[in-house]
């Protein structure tokens, strides 16, 4: 999984059937500092996340693996909203301090 | 499957039911030689692993195998390795 910034929402009124009822929200993908890595792309938003948050996107085929993607034409997926990361010893990120 | 090194640990409280319960790592690729090898990833533990072990890794559909659920994970650490042995020479998994 990968780290990403959700940075906006997309609103289709048109769009294949099994994607009804799905949020689909902009996400910017970051490295291991936060930092924006490639390009911003669509994802199915399985935990309800909101913008600005730090959350864990799973992408290809495994994206189909939650109740709201099972079957339905989707490649990445938000499953998780972060709260803290740790790496080596230290706190990185801490989502109750807002970095 | 990959090499890698568990360099942290990632606690999410919101997150997709599959998941419950489960413990996601913060894990740095490496090559069978030990140098990185591209960016940190998050991986969810089969396996037990703990910070800095040496340890592999499966990517894309086949990480979700690993768990009943059939969570939704691209990556998932299999194996804690004890030594490897690599173009004749041997390493142990530290």
């Amino acid at each position: 999984m990968q780290f990403a910034k959700v940075i906006g929402t997309v609103v289709c009124t048109r769009k294949d059937e099994k994607l009804e009822g799905r949020k689909l929200l902009l996400v910017q993908p970051v490295n291991i500092k936060y930092e924006p890595s490639g390009n911003p792309l669509v994802a199915v938003d399985a935990v309800q996340a909101g913008t600005g948050e730090l959350v864990l996107l799973c992408s290809g085929s495994s994206a189909r693996q939650t109740k709201l993607t099972e079957s339905r034409p989707c490649d990445a997926v938000i499953m998780a909203i972060v709260d803290t990361v740790e790496r080596d010893g230290t706190v990185t990120f801490d989502k109750s301090q807002g970095s | 499957m990959f090499a890698g090194r568990i360099i942290g640990r990632v606690v999410c409280s919101e997150k997709v039911q599959a998941l419950e319960g489960k413990k996601l790592l913060l894990l740095q690729p490496l090559t069978w030689d030990k140098k990185e090898d591209g960016d940190p990833l998050v991986a969810l533990d089969a396996v037990g692993a703990g910070s800095g072990e040496f340890v592999f890794f499966v990517k894309a559909r086949e990480a979700a195998v690993a768990f009943k659920e059939v969570p939704p994970v691209d990556a998932t650490i299999l194996g804690i390795i004890d030594g490897v042995e690599f173009n004749g020479k041997y390493t142990d998994g530290k």
